[in-house]
């Protein structure tokens, strides 16, 4: 690694605990935990402690390269508790003038006329996935944002911003599962209805979009310290631009990504992602409750020009 | 003799086909033109024309009650009482030539290699997309198309192992694939019954006329499941998936497994441990090595697939993943019934086989081409439209049936989406000779044919299920549209060796006693046909009783066991307790109106209709562990009730005669299953039903009927002697003497009574101390401690202590004793339950990430505007 390339180091733990008011005799359960390895950053020493002990825990690749855990508890219990914790490097992405970039109508052609293997990949994040339907409403919100010609970061750039803007954060608002055009007429949510709503803008103007899920480390007020297991997990959408690659924006924060965001998978939508799914037996009611703690382990020196500048460059 | 057809009058010994006229300008089956029959077809009809028409239709009629019992043995009849085969038997065959034949059968099998292939491409390398030989877009805009299922086909193998094709024949006499069917394709079962039916109307015809038999293909289904399955281990389990008896492929279920010899399983039956699906057993959990679906790939697995779904068993996908299961057909195998692959498949044979397609697919256009859809809007009117994505309730659009309006919305929605559109040529079907009305007539046909993988291709049903329906478009709604099904006749050039699925002479089977594999959701079913069937038995002969005693010559006044029989009625939930009051002189009337009323309500759950509906519904999903004519009798009993309703209801004579046939019936269930049940776990979850409710109802009588008894005593004994079946027993020991003494002693204590209370418990304690159960443990489970206590305190019960029962005190002991015993019998029925019925209750969900509450939320709650934010 050159110098000049900075670098943030995190520990990062994810702890998820489901208390059932009885007992559950058996579940089965898939997680997406372990921070990926990509362009920009690098995983290791990651390990996932389950409790109660599970029969056999497996681990692979799918299809869109994210690691997933699989793993069954066939002995009752009343409490699963899974804990994943791992160091992330995060390394600063090269970013491109905004103005440099293609028009946006030439990834959206392209996309459907050459089928080269950095092509077919972005295609698949094209079409309607479980969570996120393309939709004439959709297309009409993002359209604005997308005159002829204009450069593609430019108007991604634009549409986040607006998202931020008409899109009020609130947790009460909407669940896992309230459906996009309920969000869109709401105009309230959380990171993951955002980051599916500009996925479907997206996919509405037939531009490639693919939901991502994560942590983003958070700095405490002046003078407060770092709260640990404060933190949560996060999402937000990474927009294919042909030769740039993906770009990926944060709607909920109006923000390009950089060295604050640490990626765990991506997918079409949260439901191929989901953190932790699973299927039990019995139980009665249950709780759930989650802590994530995103610790900076070293940190770039603040710079002029440094990341904290870069995220705000739109 | 002489009988109508075709609305003239015809003799004895006139032709069937006499006045048929083949349809202008389509192909007909049998005739190359009026009256000229084509030579494959001479043999058949002159055979037909040496049977008088009367033979004929009694054949038919014969034919027709054979399905109709098929129906009745291996479906269940619903409410409304209707069979469920969704197409008439039309007796005339579809036959086929030989050489015509063979050409079809490479071609499909052909065929069935390139889908193959294009299956193990599209989950594995994709390297049809980047060859351009397939639009991604075509199963990357898929819903069916599941990730999970990417890298599943690993090998060299054929992981399309049964798939089917719906042929069409056009006017020059060519066929054509209007559709594949690559999921689990139904409708094999049902040409097997056609089949089946058909050889027993025709044997000459069958022995002379050399039909290819269907048996080599089903041989080949089973030699395929059998190398797959013990492919890991020997003998490896094999089990066919089921929806289940709701669903209206059941028949099909069931039949296929009767013949391929396979166990009927449905989700809820099976379980994932250490990444293997297990079949839950009295025995515990045994290893399936192989399963056969009938369930849909999305749905085989609530963990990795759609969490909605109930058909399947979490964790399936990850055994397949982990090699420790194989599933027939291959997960993801759905795809390919995609309409819009047919547009693509010469190109593919072409590239992927190095040969020609050798049957051609209907003339398909994919509108996700630029050309294709100019074409498609250009031709409208010639051609029918589907959406690329099966979807079962919207029926393919014939565009020149559409109005205006209706084509305008058409073209703006192909327009609007057109990568969902596909267009089809229509293609003028083949008629053939139908006989469902009076005349025979000629209508269009459609045929499916099935294939099955062998070795490293594929072995083609010789036949399949012709589909017939006046209106020629029905024929492409679904298999089970159309109004008629045939069997499929393939011809043979030279005599056809029989075979047959059962073993060749000299085969020396293994011999084996049925033991703990017992799925245990059939063991719980079985529970509950023996209480239900014992809960039948013992509402009828009380009612019974009853009836008979207020129709009796001393309904005037004097038959003070009346009000005592009620009241037990009462009890048992037969009629409403505010008719059991002591004084119910005035009532009677009343009662009269009330109690057939109450005995065919559908809507009280203890009527004596719905405890025989819930005996129907709990042996109709068991009913492969029935023998024919115990389900026979059980549907029979059923229908029989719920029939003769209205006569029944009209008086209490005649609902007496119906209750008396009742009984008859009943108990000829329980003689069945006494004489010819082998003595199987099976068995003794049914008797054990019977012998708790059994339990339960004697002493509900003794109890209200008995105990509480004054004076005036003798004709109540007489009457609760009568409801237990004892009359016979206690006249022979005690002539016309009744005291309660002796009654107690032969209702509960005598062990020689095969109805006492004390007989039903012995069975009990030997039913428990034989079920299956944990060697190490040590002393005996709570089921044996339950049953021995409860005999016990019988046995104690001393002979000086019944004739003591005049005084109150005595009385209340032996009321505490027995209520003791009735409040343990439903801790039995329990614990038995929990033990060995339920392994698993409903499987749920987790899936929640947050809920509206933030403090539950997996989610910032303070990430917006939250000022420290970069």
């Amino acid at each position: 690694m050159s110098n000049d390339i900075k670098t943030a180091t995190y520990k990062i733990t994810h702890t998820t605990t489901y208390r059932y008011g009885e007992t559950v005799p058996v579940c089965h359960n898939e997680v997406h935990l372990t921070p990926r390895d990509t362009d920009s950053q690098s995983c290791y020493n990651s390990r996932l402690h389950i409790k109660p002990h599970p029969d056999v825990v497996s681990r692979r690749h799918d299809y869109f390269g994210n690691q997933v855990h699989s793993f069954s508890i066939p002995e009752g219990h009343r409490r699963l508790s899974v804990s994943s914790t791992s160091r992330v490097d995060v390394r600063e992405r090269e970013v491109t003038a905004t103005a440099k970039s293609p028009a946006w109508e030439i990834i959206r052609d392209g996309i459907r006329q050459t089928h080269d293997q950095d092509r077919l990949e972005a295609l698949q994040f094209l079409f309607n996935s479980p969570s996120v339907l393309a939709s004439p409403d959709l297309r009409e919100y993002a359209e604005p944002s997308f005159p002829a010609g204009r450069p593609i970061l430019e108007a991604i750039g634009e549409l986040t911003t607006r998202i931020h803007k008409d899109f009020k954060y609130d947790p009460r608002a909407t669940t896992v599962n309230t459906p996009l055009e309920e969000v869109l007429e709401l105009r309230r949510g959380v990171c993951q209805d955002f980051a599916h709503l500009q996925i479907g803008c997206l996919r509405s103007i037939g531009l490639p979009a693919r939901y991502v899920s994560g942590y983003l480390r958070t700095i405490p007020p002046p003078g407060k310290p770092r709260l640990i297991g404060a933190d949560a997990s996060h999402a937000w959408l990474s927009v294919f631009c042909n030769e740039i690659g993906w770009v990926d924006v944060d709607p909920t924060n109006d923000c390009f990504i950089n060295l604050d965001h640490i990626t765990v998978a991506w997918g079409r939508d949260y439901t191929d992602v989901c953190p932790i799914k699973g299927v039990f037996v019995g139980g009665g009611t249950h709780t759930m409750s989650v802590s994530v703690d995103v610790e900076p382990i070293a940190l770039p020196e603040p710079t002029e020009n440094g990341f904290e500048s870069v995220a705000s460059t739109m | 003799m002489s009988m109508t057809l075709n609305g003239s009058k015809l003799q004895t010994g006139a032709s069937l086909f006499e006045g048929y006229a083949p349809e202008a300008g389509v192909y007909d089956e049998y005739f190359a033109s009026r009256g000229v029959l084509r030579p494959h077809a001479r043999r058949f009809v002159e055979e037909l024309n040496e049977l008088s028409l009367e033979e004929l239709t009694r054949r038919r009629d014969q034919a027709h009650r054979q399905i109709y019992e098929n129906a009745v043995t291996y479906t269940s009849h619903d409410e409304s009482e209707r069979v469920n085969r969704p197409w008439d038997f039309d007796v005339l065959p579809l036959v086929i030539e030989a050489h015509e034949w063979q050409r079809v059968s490479a071609g499909l099998a052909q065929r069935a290699r390139l889908l193959n292939r294009m299956l193990v491409d599209i989950y594995g390398p994709q390297s049809l997309f980047r060859s351009g030989l397939l639009p991604p877009q075509l199963v990357y805009a898929h819903p069916g198309y599941q990730r999970a299922f990417h890298g599943l086909l690993t090998s060299d193998d054929l992981y399309l192992h049964l798939c089917a094709a719906d042929l069409a024949r056009t006017p020059d006499g060519n066929w054509w694939v209007v559709s594949d069917r690559t999921e689990s394709p139904s409708g094999a079962g049902y040409t097997l019954e056609n089949r089946l039916v058909s050889t027993g109307m025709y044997p000459d015809s069958f022995r002379a006329r050399q039909v290819q038999r269907l048996a080599p293909f089903f041989m080949a289904l089973r030699d395929l499941l059998e190398r797959l399955a013990s492919a890991r281990r020997e003998h490896g389990q094999i089990v066919l998936m089921s929806q289940g008896p709701s669903n209206p492929n059941y028949f099909e279920d069931a039949y296929l497994s009767r013949y391929l010899g396979y166990m009927v399983v449905e989700g809820g039956d099976l379980a994932t441990r250490n990444e293997q699906v297990m079949l839950k057993t009295l025995g515990g959990l045994r290893r399936v090595d192989t399963i056969m679906r009938r369930v849909d790939g999305l749905d085989c697995d609530p963990l990795e697939l759609f969490g909605d779904s109930s058909q399947g068993v979490a964790g399936m996908v990850q055994a397949v993943r982990s090699g420790a299961l194989t599933v027939v057909n291959s997960l993801g195998s759905g795809l390919l019934e995609c309409p819009a692959f047919l547009a693509f498949l010469p190109i593919l044979c072409r590239e992927l086989l190095g040969e020609e397609l050798i049957i051609p697919s209907v003339p398909t256009w994919w509108c996700g081409g630029k050309s294709e859809l100019d074409y498609v809007l250009q031709h409208l009117d010639q051609l029918t439209i589907r959406t690329c994505y099966r979807d079962v309730h919207r029926e393919p659009v014939v565009v020149q049936r559409l109005s205006k309006g209706q084509r305008e919305k058409l073209v703006d929605a192909i327009k609007a989406r057109p990568a969902d559109y596909i267009a089809q040529s229509e293609i003028q079907r083949s008629h053939a000779p139908v006989w469902l009305r009076s005349a025979v007539e000629s209508w269009p046909v459609a045929l499916r044919t099935y294939l099955v993988a062998s070795g490293s291709s594929y072995i083609c049903m010789p036949g399949g299920l012709a589909r017939v329906s006046p209106v020629a478009h029905k024929l492409d709604i679904s298999i089970s549209s159309g109004e008629g099904s045939k069997d499929a006749w393939v011809l043979s050039d030279g005599p056809v060796p029989p075979v047959s699925l059962l073993n060749p002479p000299g085969f020396v089977q293994e011999l084996r006693r049925s033991g703990a594999e017992l799925p245990s959701r059939i063991a719980d079913n079985l529970y509950w046909l023996g209480r239900h069937a014992e809960r039948a038995e013992g509402a009828t002969r009380l009612l019974r009783t009853t009836i008979a005693r207020m129709t009796g010559e001393a309904v005037a006044g004097n038959s003070p066991e009346v009000s005592v029989l009620l009241r037990g009625l009462a009890e048992i939930g037969q009629i409403e307790p505010g008719y059991a009051v002591e004084d119910m002189r005035q009532h009677l009337p009343a009662i009269e109106v009330a109690l057939p009323m109450a005995v065919f309500s559908d809507t009280e759950a203890s009527s004596l209709r719905s405890t025989l509906t819930s005996m129907n519904r709990t042996a109709s999903l068991v009913r492969e562990r029935l023998s024919n004519d115990s389900w026979r009798l059980i549907n029979r009993i059923y229908h029989e009730f719920v029939g003769r309703r209205e006569f029944a209801q009209s008086d209490l004579n005649r609902l007496l005669e119906q209750l008396n046939r009742l009984i008859i019936d009943l108990l000829a269930f329980s003689g069945l299953v006494s004489e010819s049940m082998t003595r199987t776990l099976g068995w003794r979850f049914l008797d054990l039903g019977r012998r708790i409710e059994r339990s339960m109802h004697t002493i509900m009588l003794v109890r209200n009927l008995l105990l509480p008894l004054e004076d005036r005593e003798a004709p109540v004994l007489d009457a609760v002697l009568e409801v237990a079946d004892c009359s016979i027993t206690y006249r022979v020991r005690y002539l016309n003497n009744l005291q309660l003494a002796a009654v107690l002693d032969l209702l509960i204590t005598d062990e020689t009574n095969p109805r006492s209370l004390a007989s039903q418990l012995v069975l009990l304690c030997e039913h428990v101390d034989n079920l299956p159960r944990d060697p190490n443990l040590a002393l005996i489970g709570e089921e044996q401690r339950i049953c021995l206590s409860a005999l016990t305190s019988v046995r104690m019960l001393s002979a000086e202590k019944l004739a003591r029962m005049r005084s109150p005190d005595e009385r209340q002991n032996l009321d505490k004793m027995l209520g003791k015993i009735a409040s343990q019998l439903p801790r039995l029925s329990d614990v038995i339950s929990s033990k060995y019925l339920i392994h698993a209750g409903l499987t749920r969900q987790l899936t929640e990430f947050r809920s509206k509450a933030p403090e539950e939320s997996g989610l910032p709650a303070r990430m917006k505007g939250d000022a420290t934010l970069p």
